[in-house]
């Protein structure tokens, strides 16, 4: 870590080329990357303006993924839009689940079980901790570190199936219900949770050497793409990506829901505002969320793990709007109702399209191949930027 | 800082608050069109409501509403702004020149509603291809197979 071939300073790195360095005779290339590049993960168009290798402005372009979700949700009931939930960011629909739950669940005053909110937490957790192993293998792949790849998914495996049991799907969980959760966890699953988060960590710790005792990748993120505190948060930038510039945000901490207000954790920041130290802050976060789950399974009371609804849902004309911590930042629900059985209307704030945005920000100045770093270091799932 | 922001708010511009309301547990305002974009820069440079979280286009039929979700990063506090703009022309100050994040989020209501948004810098339609006709979120769009 301590190569003093690496501790350059990150100014220094940032490359500004002017015209007249390269003769008058500089042509400005406009160079697209996707919408089918592997390392856009997903369906995202850079338009990138070039002198040389240097890029001098990034146009983003996005909706090549849009499904009309929230046209959709004034369609249907309100036990009818958990199923679309999970398909907006769909590496976390456990959390996508709770809080469009927990939007309907403020408007009706709902009280949910103690037994569900803890359920709700360790599930989350859980599914945190499957996002970020699929962000670590593909931003390792993204930068030439193939084996990584595959250790994360045999982890992420173990997750998927622990969900299988409790809900029969392997990504799009539908878990959640308005009220609390259906089922109650199956025998022995907490064991073989606790089994799992007691292990984990040291597999992370064997992963994350692999990268940062890597003088390969050190070079390609130490530095690079660096996102101001006071930039990020005039982009509304969440999640890692602004715990990576700095400021500590993160809503279990800012406005507890659930039954995070009761449990001990600490939000990881890094002050590096580069690619790095977003890669920091997520591991961070894993060995986080295992602490979570397992003060979650030592408290997890007995009791219901669902309240009483009744079978058909007429919140009172009114509106709400909640927010949770997604793995990708500050995931919200603006949901207003007009009384009948259906959403009026019900907006998504997605972290991952404000995250998005501070891209051509991030770009300007540094190479193309960087532009493959920094867009890997935000996290970004366009199901959740498109919706 | 012990003053509420939307008691600060309602002092500093007691005519162009139209509504206060509490949303389970969240001040929402309900501010005139034509003072938007000074309450939005005292909400940023007075109140330090600096995180520009989200913004929202709603079709109420005879009226457009726009939501501005604010939060603060130094008070830990949430503010919703609400203006209602005219059902034939829905016309509104852009809040880009305030939080450079409006940005895209003002786009995705222009693109979706027809929300128009004067003086922002680049207002085009960001999820729906280009050659789009009409605006899908409202209501009375009528749906093609």
């Amino acid at each position: 870590m301590d190569d003093p071939t690496l501790t350059l300073d990150p100014e220094k790195l940032r490359t500004t080329v002017k015209g007249d360095a390269l003769g008058d005779n500089l042509q400005e290339l406009l160079v697209n990357m996707g919408p089918q590049h592997p390392s856009t993960h997903g369906v995202l168009r850079l338009l990138l303006h070039m002198e040389g290798e240097v890029v001098t402005d990034a146009v983003v372009h996005i909706g090549y993924l849009h499904r009309a979700m929230e046209k959709l949700c004034e369609r249907r009931n309100y036990f009818q839009v958990i199923p679309l939930t999970d398909r907006n960011d769909y590496l976390c629909a456990m959390t996508n689940n709770q809080v469009y739950c927990q939007a309907v669940e403020k408007l009706m005053g709902l009280e949910v079980p103690d037994r569900a909110h803890f359920i709700r937490v360790i599930v989350m957790e859980l599914n945190r901790i499957a996002s970020h192993l699929i962000w670590l293998g593909t931003f390792a792949l993204d930068l030439g570190a193939m084996s990584v790849f595959l250790y994360c998914f045999r982890e992420r495996e173990k997750i998927l199936s622990f969900f299988e049991e409790i809900c029969g799907a392997r990504l799009t969980y539908s878990y959640m219900r308005i009220g609390g959760v259906p089922w109650d966890l199956p025998e022995g699953w907490g064991d073989r949770v606790r089994a799992f988060v007691e292990g984990f960590p040291g597999y992370l710790e064997e992963n994350d050497q692999l990268l940062t005792g890597n003088e390969i990748f050190l070079s390609r993120t130490r530095g690079i793409g660096l996102l101001e505190p006071e930039v990020a948060v005039d982009y509304g930038c969440s999640g890692p990506t602004l715990r990576g510039s700095g400021v500590a945000y993160d809503v279990r901490k800012a406005e507890p829901y659930a039954v995070y207000d009761r449990l001990d954790f600490d939000v990881p920041v890094q002050h590096t505002q580069d690619c790095l130290g977003r890669y920091l802050v997520r591991v961070a976060e894993m060995r986080e969320s295992c602490r979570l789950v397992r003060q979650s399974l030592d408290l997890l009371p007995a009791g219901d793990v669902m309240a009483k609804t009744p079978k058909t849902l007429r919140p009172a004309a009114s509106e709400v709007y909640t927010r949770v911590e997604s793995p990708r930042g500050v995931l919200g629900v603006y949901l207003v109702s007009d009384g009948t059985t259906s959403p009026y209307r019900l907006k998504w704030r997605a972290p991952s399209f404000s995250n998005l945005q501070a891209i051509p920000h991030m770009c300007r100045g540094w190479k193309i191949a960087d532009v493959v770093a920094i867009l890997g270091s935000i996290d970004v799932v366009l199901g959740d930027v498109d919706r | 800082m012990s003053v509420p922001a939307e008691e600060a708010i309602r002092q500093r511009y007691p005519d162009a608050i139209e509504d206060f309301r509490d949303a389970a547990g969240m001040p929402l305002l309900t501010v005139s069109g034509d003072s938007i974009l000074t309450v939005c820069r005292q909400a940023k440079e007075e109140l330090g409501f600096d995180f520009f979280d989200c913004l929202s286009g709603v079709d109420q039929k005879d009226r457009f509403e726009v939501v501005y979700h604010l939060w603060s990063t130094t008070r830990n506090e949430s503010l919703l702004l609400k203006v209602i703009l005219d059902h034939d022309e829905p016309v509104v100050d852009s809040a880009t020149p305030v939080w450079v994040g409006a940005d895209w989020h003002e786009r995705e209501a222009y693109d979706l509603y027809g929300i128009l948004f004067a003086g922002h810098p680049d207002l085009r339609r960001i999820l729906l291809p280009d050659d789009f006709e009409g605006y899908p979120m409202r209501k009375d769009y009528l749906e093609t197979d």
